[in-house]
């Protein structure tokens, strides 16, 4: 794979001690009062010139969130978040719903050329043909700024816009689905974000339609001490297909911050969702301090027949991840996949996987996951496979393994098998393997410096992984990995 | 070539010292044996050429071409040339035979400031070397060393050196674990790589091998220390009466 030497050329081109994206963006922005109210939420429904469904919905949400626990089943520890400390609202002075390109403010267009984000339409990402375009929401703490190729995609009878717009402009389709999938009170942090939920983006494919392009969110945090809450909806109608990729980063802060997202799919009958993202959020300095709590619910519901969802995810970032992409294989013949690479290295604490729920007959699943774990880091695999009643020939394929890359990391398989069909076929298998000194030095002697040892043996290792990542993102997923493990040896 | 003046080195963990005081000299050219009873330190003695940092050297010096050596990193000694033949070449699980290969070629390429090279000139290289040693397209294809079997892993130690082209060759028993025919290619693939400009150190037991790579000159390390060198004929000898008389001698 020539992949793997440009991912080496990449990593040794760049400064590898930094946080690339820890940069602040100096821009005059409006904030919201502090705390979680009725008036937070409120406030934030007006900003957004919302409906008064829409603002009941989130007051509903607001209302079930004040009776629930926070859960502590994960194997992650991070003091008690104060939500009263925290700001619900941060956006641009700049933006008042989203423009076209040539209104959006020009400092925030050069923060995204900096973070390496197309947003000019006629421009493409590095090394990718131009007929890979790509069309970007761009999300800047709690607003949208621009959504590019919205006229394009409209002609093909494709919705691409941000969440807000979305509830204006489409009211009966988000009204229809959203809070479908992952209902009001699922869990804390879903009904949190359900209350206070900012921006994301919103698809609509409609029937036997190939979406012309790929689709992408680029997630920004920007502000200090304000909750990202981002809410994502993607509609599948039958026969179409999307591919749909979804990134992050934040600057570098002393704070810990909190996003915490939401992201329903939906496919009908004979429909395909690609949904992969790189989460490359700030994980902290090398002493932990700082970085991100990224505590997501995602989940993807095969409701019609032969419908497919796959999640791919390449983790390098936060402080904590919490977060688990499922699918609820409704439809006969649905398909669930999971591949996904979760890299900790430094302090950072990663509890993540995924749950296959068969609930319709002969529907199947696969989950490949890679898990690797360096520094003082903790990595935990937690997976649920289950078949109801009814899910008879149910299929699963799980493959998890992990890589150690030195002493004092940590990594943990917690798999959960529940199956009340007695011709369900589940099928386990983990690994777990280290880098050894061994193999260090005989790479050494071949000529290998240490860390394109690593890139080399890490790019083996996840290599399965990779080939799910639509190809222009393929590379940048190999070298953000090669990133997030430098200095992890040696 | 390859100065090595009294060294003494030790295991780095707990101090044991292993190398007692190596005097070794090897001129391009020349191809030098070493044989020795189990656990006299001829692997160390390779290690520690490589740059292992398991072991430290307490005394004595080694210069490659008139450097120190002692003062490179295992990558860097790479670079200037020195190869080594591991007596128990390491797996590198998920990791192509020919992706490996590549790697090392142009980082070692690119450490001499040399260009990388094209994937045509790469894959003419590979094919050629690999035919030679009778190494499959399909094996290349495997990640490296994993689930290959004794001799295999001793062919592709030396399919790398042929693409590597180094200065200086040690080969660590790379006569174990080879089947008679298996044996022959090996050796023709090794002698193939004799030239004026390169020195090889062979670790061996056995004669059979000295058949096939007739050295220049054969040592004997016993207990950490060169005891006895000669030419060709003291393999011959060895081999007939053993060690007994040359260990004696160091006690
Ligand atoms: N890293 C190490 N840790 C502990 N002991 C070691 C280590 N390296 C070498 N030794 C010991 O040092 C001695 C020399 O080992 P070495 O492998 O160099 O012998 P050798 O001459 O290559 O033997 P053989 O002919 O069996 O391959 C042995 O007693 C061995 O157990
Ligand atoms: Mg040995």
């Amino acid at each position: 794979m020539p992949a793997v030497q440009e991912t080496i050329e990449q990593v040794k081109a760049i400064d590898v001690d930094q946080y690339k994206y820890g940069f602040v963006t100096d821009i005059e922005s409006e904030k919201g009062a502090k705390g979680l109210s009725e008036e937070t939420v409120r406030f934030l429904s007006a900003k957004k010139n919302e409906p008064q469904w829409m603002t009941d919905w989130r007051l509903d949400a607001l209302r079930r969130f004040q009776q629930m626990d926070e859960p502590d089943w994960a194997r992650v520890s991070y003091p008690k978040i104060d939500f009263d400390d925290l700001y619900y609202w941060a956006a641009p002075k700049s933006v008042e719903g989203p423009k076209s390109l040539d209104e959006v403010d020009p400092e925030l267009l050069a923060t995204y050329a900096k973070l390496g984000i197309p947003l000019a339409e006629q421009e493409i990402l590095a090394g990718v043909e131009p007929k890979n375009r790509v069309a970007v929401d761009a999300v800047f703490d709690s607003v949208s700024v621009v959504t590019t190729f919205k006229e394009e995609l409209k002609k093909a009878g494709v919705i691409f816009c941000s969440i807000s717009e979305a509830v204006r402009e489409y009211p009966d389709l988000v009204k229809k689905y959203l809070g479908s999938v992952v209902p009001i009170t699922d869990n804390y942090y879903a009904t949190l974000n359900s209350a206070v939920f900012s921006d994301g983006s919103f698809v609509y494919i409609p029937e036997g339609v190939r979406c012309p392009m790929e689709l992408s969110t680029y997630f920004r945090i920007n502000e200090q001490n304000t909750g990202q809450f981002e809410r994502t909806l993607i509609i599948a109608e039958k026969g179409s297909y999307v591919s749909y990729l979804e990134g992050c980063t934040a600057p570098q802060r002393d704070e810990n911050q909190l996003h915490a997202a939401v992201v329903e799919l939906v496919a009908l009958d004979d429909a395909e969702i690609k949904y992969s993202t790189v989460q490359n959020w700030y994980p902290g300095d090398k002493d932990g301090k700082g970085g991100i709590y990224n505590f997501v619910t995602k989940r993807g519901d095969c409701r019609g027949k032969n419908s497919k969802i796959s999640w791919t995810q390449v983790e390098t970032g936060s402080a904590i991840t919490w977060k688990y992409p499922s699918c609820i294989l409704r439809g006969e013949n649905s398909r669930g996949e999971f591949y996904s690479i979760a890299v900790s290295n430094g302090h950072q604490q990663i509890d993540s996987g995924t749950k296959m729920i068969h609930l319709g007959k002969n529907t199947s699943s696969r989950v490949i996951s890679k898990g690797i774990s360096a520094g003082k880091s903790e990595n935990t695999y937690r997976g649920l496979i289950s078949a109801h009643r009814k899910a008879s020939n149910a299929r699963n394929f799980t493959q998890c393994d992990s890589l150690l890359i030195g002493q004092d990391c940590g990594a943990h398989t917690v798999p959960y098998i529940e199956s009340k069909n007695a011709s369900a076929q589940f099928e386990h298998e983990a690994t777990t393997s280290k880098i050894s000194d061994d193999q260090m030095f005989y790479c050494l002697q071949r000529g290998l410096s240490e860390e394109e040892a690593v890139a080399l043996i890490v790019n083996g290792f996840v290599k399965d992984v990779i080939q799910q990542l639509p190809m222009e993102f393929a590379v940048e997923a190999q070298k953000l990995i090669s990133i997030s493990l430098e200095g992890s040896v040696g | 070539m390859l100065e090595i003046k009294n060294l003494h080195a030790r295991i780095a963990e707990d101090e044991t010292e292993i190398l007692r005081g190596v005097d070794l000299t090897v001129n391009a050219g020349e191809v030098h044996a070493i044989m020795g009873p189990n656990g006299s330190g001829k692997s160390t003695l390779s290690y520690v050429l490589a740059g292992k940092d398991d072991y430290e050297i307490t005394e004595g010096e080694v210069l490659f071409n008139g450097e120190n050596m002692l003062d490179m990193d295992p990558d860097e000694r790479a670079a200037a040339g020195m190869f080594l033949a591991f007596q128990y070449p390491i797996e590198i699980p998920g990791v192509a035979t020919m992706e490996f290969l590549k790697t090392a070629m142009n980082a070692q390429r690119k450490a001499r400031g040399e260009d990388v090279l094209s994937i045509p000139d790469f894959m003419k290289r590979v094919k050629a070397a690999a035919s030679h040693l009778n190494v499959s397209m399909d094996m290349l294809k495997r990640p490296l060393n994993v689930g290959f079997s004794g001799g295999e892993k001793k062919r592709a130690e030396i399919l790398q050196m042929s693409l590597l082209e180094p200065k200086l060759c040690v080969l660590d028993e790379t006569d174990s674990g080879l089947d008679i025919d298996a044996l022959r290619v090996v050796s023709d693939g090794v002698n193939k790589l004799r030239s004026p400009e390169r020195a090889m150190v062979v670790i061996t037991h056995y004669q059979r091998l000295l058949d096939h790579i007739v050295p220049d000159v054969v040592h004997v390390l016993s207990k950490g220390k060169i005891v006895k060198t000669g030419d060709k004929d003291l393999a011959l000898d060895l081999e007939k009466h053993g060690y007994a008389e040359y260990i004696d001698t160091a006690a």
